[in-house]
């Protein structure tokens, strides 16, 4: 591999990671914060490419309102999903908690299906995104993947802003650590839990909106992202968002090199890396909370 | 012979029911049983092989070869791992006597499998995998759709006539993706051509950036891919946006572009793939098939429709062989469907000694949201169905 080509796969490996950060940091927050294992998170990314299928064509060149729409759409959703449903989650153990978030992925596949349909469809790009970056000849880098990456370093800088500078964040670090304690010192740590799920699952359909012009959107997308993800928060430590960055990051240089230099065996690289750094750390990369 | 008047009316009596009964037995519905995908990622591709099937059920008047045809339904899931219990409520809780099924090709194999050991009927209507018609090959297991080494060896033989000397593959790591390009190589270099990279990643995995990256630097004449669905979708767009498809022409087998375009968009324009089937073919079989098609079920058919509807013609025209004796004949039956001639939308075709259809791979270009025909790539071509053994 010449030096030009390797940077490119760098910038490859980096683009995977970040994209792969946005989702898992909504399910870091969820898992690590307020303790629940949530396995229907891939089904918000589903929903949020759905949804940028869906609005792009009101939406048209406006793609930013359209992702800050999309997103207040989902707080929302996810607001009444946490009162309706996930509140009642807390106090129960891991394996209820799997059987209703698991329940829930089926009923959103199902009416995915209902509503949708089955079919594959495109979500085109916005026009001021539609060229492409020439990389000397040999490839040109599509615009919208440069976007992309920007877009995700700006939530995680945003988010990273939020948890550890300001009062919200606050009380959320505060609320993971001990929640009966925060709420002695009268805080509404119910409201406060509904606000970082619906914070959550925003970020979540964010990540769906954001990947759907570069991918496609499907039934049964949100699967394999999942998965992905849950790599991600536990290589990064349960709770972490610098450290699920970290480990995003990790991911994508191990999966897109995986890809070049061991194509047969791409596929268990990203789980030998997660096995090798459990056994180094098996808290993960980076405590709760920074 | 004197026999009492009571004794002979009961005789009779007795007769007549007897008749009755094996009267009963021959009209009693067949039973279809139905093991296609209804959720998941296949859902759509198992919806119209079952409304193709029927609707040439319902042309011949909701009867096949004089019997009412009931069915059966099992969601496979496209899940291997649940394929033998749902073949299984098929076989023996429902005791159907015909299987059809289905997309995927890994809960095919096992199909194929439970199938050879009940001795049941089995119609494919999707599944590519070479082994269903090679290594698992018998005479009660049919296919009217195409081994995924038919349009990938006619997609060969066509790069190889365009002058391309070297290719570089990708596909994901898993049989029909391996099959596909095996069919590929073997015709491509048997033109003369090289294939000198075969890029893989795991199924279901579509992030494809890293290959394109890794393409762009081997610069090969040309590129042949086989994908499906969403990672179809994703492939295309992203060789696109990457602007390879500039300096290196992508070929595929159908399925790259097959109900994939809507989604595909301007990106997919002017691609060439291989496949046995095509839009704009018009023929007048095929012609009618479609507005029969849309009549019916207000959507437009497609290659997975003419599969289901070809599954249904080659059960009838084994039915109507025996007149409906399916349990009496079955031998009879049997060979009725393995030297039928299949009166297909896609154009005519008949079976090949392991059941696998003989047919035309038509070379199809994109245009708008259309696999027009571009012509036959490869005449009445028939998999080679190795490691099957002469039944």
């Amino acid at each position: 591999m010449d030096f030009p080509t390797f940077l490119v796969q760098c910038l490859n490996a980096i683009q995977y990671g970040l994209l792969l950060f946005l989702v898992a940091s909504g399910l870091t927050l969820i898992f690590g914060i307020m303790g629940v294992i949530n396995l229907a998170h891939g089904s918000f990314y589903m929903i949020g490419a759905y949804l940028a299928y869906l609005l792009a064509p009101m939406f048209g060149d406006h793609f930013i309102t359209m992702l800050v729409a999309g997103m207040l759409m989902a707080a929302v959703f996810g607001f009444v999903l946490e009162w309706v449903f996930f509140s009642f989650l807390y106090g129960r153990d891991h394996l209820q908690q799997v059987l209703m978030t698991y329940a829930l992925i089926l009923v959103f596949e199902e009416l995915r299906s209902i509503l949708v349909g089955n079919e594959v469809h495109g979500v085109q790009a916005p026009g001021w995104l539609a060229g492409g970056i020439s990389l000397g000849g040999m490839m040109t880098y599509p615009a919208y993947n440069l976007f992309a990456s920007a877009a995700c370093l700006v939530v995680a800088f945003a988010l990273y802003w939020v948890v550890n500078r300001t009062r919200l964040g606050m009380m959320v670090r505060a609320g993971a650590s001990n929640r009966d304690m925060t709420r002695g010192l009268g805080i509404n740590i119910r409201l406060l839990y509904r606000a970082v799920f619906a914070g959550g699952v925003a970020l979540a359909a964010l990540a769906g909106m954001i990947a759907a012009p570069a991918a496609s959107v499907y039934p049964g997308m949100g699967g394999g992202v999942l998965i992905m993800c849950f790599v991600v928060v536990v290589i990064g430590g349960i709770g972490s968002i610098s450290g699920a960055l970290l480990a995003a990051l990790l991911v994508g240089f191990v999966d897109t090199f995986g890809k070049v230099f061991f194509a047969q065996l791409s596929g268990i690289g990203v789980y030998v890396l997660m096995a090798v750094i459990l056994v180094w750390r098996p808290q993960g990369l980076r405590n709760k909370g920074f | 012979m004197h026999l009492p008047a009571t004794l002979r009316t009961t005789a009779a009596a007795v007769a007549l029911f007897a008749a009755g009964l094996a009267g009963a037995q021959n009209n009693a519905p067949i039973k279809v049983g139905f093991m296609l995908p209804a959720t998941g990622t296949y859902a759509n591709l198992g919806t119209m092989i079952e409304n193709g099937f029927k609707l040439h059920v319902a042309e011949q008047g909701g009867k096949l070869g004089g019997r009412e045809v009931q069915y059966f339904k099992v969601d496979d899931e496209s899940d291997p791992a649940k394929a033998s219990d749902n073949v299984n409520k098929l076989i023996k809780r429902d005791k159907v006597d015909v299987l059809v099924g289905t997309v995927h090709s890994g809960v095919a194999a096992t199909m194929a499998k439970a199938a050879k050991e009940s001795k049941t009927i089995l119609i494919v209507p999707n599944a590519g995998a070479d082994v269903i018609t090679g290594p698992m090959c018998g005479p009660n297991i049919f296919r009217t759709s195409f081994s995924n080494w038919q349009p990938a060896f006619a997609m060969g033989k066509v790069a190889a006539e365009r002058g391309h000397k070297k290719v570089v593959t990708v596909t994901w790591n898993y049989a029909a993706g391996q099959e596909s390009v095996k069919g590929f190589t073997e015709a491509f270099e048997k033109g003369g051509g090289k294939v000198t990279g075969n890029l893989t990643l795991p199924f279901p995995n579509v992030e494809f950036q890293a290959l394109l990256t890794q393409i762009a630097a081997d610069k090969p004449d040309a590129v042949y891919v086989f994908f499906a669905g969403g990672g179809a979708v994703k492939f295309v767009k992203d060789y696109v946006a990457a602007g390879l498809n500039k300096t290196i022409p992508l070929y595929g087998a159908g399925f790259l572009t097959d109900g994939t375009l809507e989604a595909q968009g301007a990106a997919a324009q002017g691609l060439f793939t291989t496949l046995h089937y095509a839009d704009k073919l018009d023929t007048p079989r095929d012609n009618a098939f479609r507005a029969a098609f849309t009549k019916a079920y207000h959507a437009d058919a497609d290659v997975y429709a003419v599969q289901g509807y070809d599954a249904a013609q080659l059960l009838a025209t084994g039915l109507k062989s025996v007149g409906g004796d399916f349990d009496g004949k079955r031998d009879a039956m049997l060979k009725a469907m393995h030297t039928a001639t299949i009166d297909s939308p896609r154009g005519k075709f008949t079976l090949s000694a392991a059941n696998n259809p003989v047919q035309d791979i038509y070379l199809r270009q994109v245009v708008g949201t259309d696999n027009v025909v571009k012509g036959v790539a490869i005449k009445a071509l028939a998999d080679p169905a190795r490691g099957c053994r002469p039944f």
